[in-house]
């Protein structure tokens, strides 16, 4: 897929580029591809890369994409993936300050992806990884046939958000098979109490039982800690399940496949807001203060108007992202950080505070090299942030059947929205025993912070993952704040409070 | 370029066709799909098929998000809602799947394990149409086949000799021309006829009008696929027939007294007339609550049925839709008199979700 682009856009092109250098963005080269719409739509329900494995769920995006398109209900503007050399796609048709504020935006996200730490572990060439995953699951379905091939990646898929969400510095998993440890660790430990030696008739004062029954219980507890499997609950299901479940060659790959790419996203979806906030920040920057013309500046404004516009009641992380950072620039340009700051009590004193320090910019830069959404918000997002921006909390009033706002104190604010980004909104789910009543069954455990699973979705899910297990499989979760035990036995779903 | 989405799609569209087959029974009960018809195909609504994953339930979880109001103030209802989600993950959209008629009806009769209809009077009317399959040495320029032309030269030239393998130009004289000629193909045409009738009397409500409404579209959907030409015609009855169009059909309701016969003679006077019926395949469907006017009336239709319409036809079906106010009379006449008559079928029609067993009946015989 090689579209040159036409003379115009290639100056544009050569201009931001030097603009943003000189501004310090630090990004891979980038190759802008100028295509159509079917073609934008085509790579966008593939995620960005033109070459992935065959599956009916990019087909469905394609359907809805295209279709989104031809109605006029949405448009794709901007598509940039996180490899070296980065691409990116422009949309033909669209005019040429779109074209610009677009490529202005990427070179936003170039930087981000380059340089925030939580992308330092994500492969760089990704897009042929990609490939290559494609070419391996076509031979199995050529081998095997195209439904077999296709069930199982759909089995694998609805598991796929239960990997360790933020480690993304572990790339290999380092789960091993406990019966190595168990048989070195045994040696080393003492089997029976220690004795001391005494004459038999002061045995029971030197040896009193109490003491001795304790410390053999004590054994007998660090024995049963050994046996257990995994020794620690393990986040990464989908490695436990790679290395201990009785899957076939073809199906670990498949399944290594799927971990991999899902490692692989795992950082865009950490850094949704800061990612976007930060190409907001430098498309608007670099288009305000350079290149627009004065006859672009009615639709530059229509279009970034529409990018950080937010319904009431909706964040966009857009909007959200670039306030923030540019509320913490102005904030280290000011000075208003620090010991000082922090104490002072007089709020009008805080409001005209100005030490014109001029911190902002190195600020934000190293804000995009080291945090993620939650450490970000967590860091950043104050008191006079929220008001500014007038956030809320909102919940579901059952009564009236509507969401309702429900509260504007920050730190309640900041305490939703934390929490709504840990572990990227999904529950977190522990292998907790992969030998559970020791008939080797797979005991799950979902560690409940507040929120039920959706309990439909989640049989569904156990009996996907007891088609990979081959034994039956069980979920302790809670629902309406009693616990319970879910299981499937290949048969039927049982329930039962724990 | 790009050949794999292609394929994707295919493939997707594949699985849902899977799927509104597996639910077809839901769909032929539920009627949401008549009127969304085209031409040539039906839209229908499927959900988005997702792959199951544990996630959380949404109604518990609130949300954050920015704009004017007090604590309490609503935000709208639960679906509106839907985007605050959506903001950064999929929401869900129901797909419009197009299905050609075709299409519906081999899953109609998969599902349903419908026998092919088997026409009456094959090849009694046919249509003819040129096919060019042969070779003649006479005939227009237009026609001229060039190949065989050539091959005719060259083995004249080489068998008196005035081939020169250096020097391969051949000449064709008249002798040598051919030229294609077509042959006339008579090909069988079956057409069919489909008369509905319908007692819109006062004691028809719209719950059985629905009910009719949904079991024609999938009566036509079958017949259709199997003939290539179809008409439809509408009567209407109370005490006395009218022919109607397809709307006023299904939207008209009326009161008073029923004489199912008036609508018989109407259906026996329109088939004589306008369909000769060794170059037609009659079906005639007539959908009533069972109730009507006298016992006389009721032995006046049977003896109709019996002397010339059912003759007439490939299939007579009578569906009897239950309501409040009907004895249900009329559907044990029927099967008392008719016991030995494969042409006439008969069927009672409880509610929506024996419109499932009742096409069974109507449509199993495979006339």
């Amino acid at each position: 897929m090689r579209h040159q682009l036409p003379p115009e856009l290639h100056k544009a092109h050569q201009e931001i580029r030097e603009i943003a250098r000189g501004y310090g963005l630090n990004t891979f080269d980038i190759i802008f591809e100028l295509v159509d719409y079917d073609e934008i739509n085509e790579v966008a329900a593939l995620g960005g890369y033109p070459t992935r494995y065959p599956h009916w769920r990019f087909g469905m995006e394609y359907d809805y994409l295209n279709k989104s398109y031809t109605y006029g209900l949405q448009k794709i503007y901007e598509l940039v993936i996180n490899n070296d050399p980065c691409y990116a796609y422009l949309q033909k048709g669209n005019p040429v300050v779109d074209q610009k504020l677009v490529m202005a935006h990427v070179y936003g996200h170039c930087d981000f992806f380059k340089n925030n730490m939580w992308f330092s572990q994500t492969n760089r060439k990704m897009l042929d990884e990609m490939a290559n995953h494609a070419t391996r699951i076509r031979e199995f379905q050529d081998r095997l046939g195209v439904e077999v091939v296709e069930n199982f990646i759909d089995q694998c898929l609805s598991i796929d958000n239960l990997i360790d969400q933020y480690s993304v510095f572990k790339t290999a998993t380092n789960t091993q098979k406990p019966s190595l440890l168990l048989e070195e660790r045994e040696s080393e430990t003492p089997t029976s109490a220690g004795r001391f030696q005494s004459k038999d008739y002061l045995e029971n004062f030197v040896n009193p039982r109490s003491y001795i029954d304790e410390q053999e219980k004590k054994i007998k507890e660090g024995q049963d800690k050994l046996r257990r499997f995994p020794l620690k609950p393990e986040r990464d299901v989908l490695a436990f399940l790679i290395n201990f479940a009785p899957l076939e060659g073809w199906q670990q790959e498949i399944l290594s496949i799927v971990r991999e790419e899902a490692y692989y996203f795992a950082p865009q979806a950490a850094t949704k807001i800061m990612n976007e906030g930060w190409a907001s920040y430098w498309h608007s920057t670099i288009m305000t203060q350079h290149v627009l013309k004065d006859s672009e500046v009615i639709d530059y404004a229509d279009h970034h108007s529409g990018t950080v516009s937010s319904r009431p009641g909706q964040l966009n992380p857009y909007k959200m992202g670039i306030e923030l950072f540019r509320d913490i620039e102005e904030r280290w340009n000011k000075g208003k950080f620090g010991k000082e700051y922090d104490e002072c009590e007089d709020a009008g004193v805080k409001e005209k505070w100005d030490k014109q320090v001029g911190l902002g910019r190195q600020k934000i830069f190293e804000v995009r090299r080291l945090h993620n959404d939650v450490t970000f918000l967590d860091s950043f997002l104050n008191e006079e942030f929220c008001v500014q921006q007038k956030l809320f909390t909102y919940g579901f009033n059952r009564r009236t059947g509507q969401y309702e706002i429900v509260d504007r104190d920050w730190r309640k604010v900041k305490n939703q929205l934390l929490f709504s980004l840990s572990n990227f909104g999904q529950p977190i789910i522990l292998v907790e025993d992969g030998n559970f009543q020791n008939r080797g069954e797979l005991l799950l455990v979902h560690q409940h912070e507040g929120l039920d699973l959706e309990f439909d979705k989640a049989t569904e899910t156990i009996k996907n993952i007891f088609s990979l297990w081959g034994r039956p499989v069980h979920l302790m979760t809670k629902y309406n704040s009693q616990a319970k035990l879910l299981s499937y036995d290949g048969k039927e779903i049982h329930e039962k409070d724990a | 370029m790009i050949t794999g989405i292609k394929r994707d799609h295919q493939r997707f569209k594949q699985i849902v066709k899977g799927k509104i087959k597996q639910n077809l029974k839901k769909y032929m009960t539920q009627g949401e799909i008549i009127g969304r018809q085209g031409k040539d195909y039906v839209r229908i609504p499927v959900h988005q098929i997702d792959l199951p994953h544990f996630r959380f339930g949404q109604r518990q979880s609130g949300g954050v998000g920015s704009g004017d109001g007090q604590p309490g103030t609503s935000l709208g209802q639960e679906g509106e809602q839907n985007g605050q989600k959506a903001g950064s993950s999929e929401g869900e959209h129901t797909l419009d799947v197009e299905v050609t008629l075709q299409e519906l009806a081999e899953m109609l009769a998969q599902e349903l394990e419908l026998p092919r209809i088997q026409p009456k009077g094959q090849g009694s009317l046919s249509s003819q149409k040129n096919k060019y399959t042969g070779i003649h040495n006479v005939g227009p320029n237009s026609l001229r086949h060039l190949k065989r032309t050539y091959r005719e030269a060259l083995k004249r030239q080489i068998i008196s000799g005035l081939y020169d393998p250096k020097n391969p130009v051949i000449v064709p004289i008249k002798r040598d021309f051919r030229f294609r000629t077509w042959k006339n193909i008579q090909k069988p045409q079956n057409n069919a006829l489909i008369v509905y009738m319908m007692d819109v009397s006062g004691s028809m409500g719209d719950e059985q009008k629905e009910i009719v409404r949904t079991e024609s579209f999938w009566i036509d959907t079958w017949i259709r696929s199997n003939y290539k030409d179809i008409d439809i015609r509408y009567i209407i009855h109370d005490a006395a027939a009218r022919e109607v169009d397809e709307n006023t059909f299904y939207h008209t309701r009326e009161s008073g007294g029923t004489l199912i016969s008036s609508a018989y003679k109407l259906c026996l006077d329109l088939i004589s007339k306008e369909y000769p019926i060794d170059e037609w395949n009659i079906y005639v469907f007539h959908f009533s609550d069972g109730d009507n006017w006298s016992a006389e009336d009721t032995k006046l239709c049977v003896d109709l049925l019996k002397a010339d319409l059912v003759p007439k036809c490939n299939l007579f079906c009578y569906g009897q839709v239950e309501s409040r106010y009907g004895s249900g009379q009329f559907i044990k006449d029927l099967m008392e008199n008719f016991q030995e008559e494969g042409r006439l079928v008969t069927s009672k029609i409880e509610n929506k979700e024996a419109i499932y067993r009742s096409l069974k009946e109507f449509l199993g015989k495979g006339k």
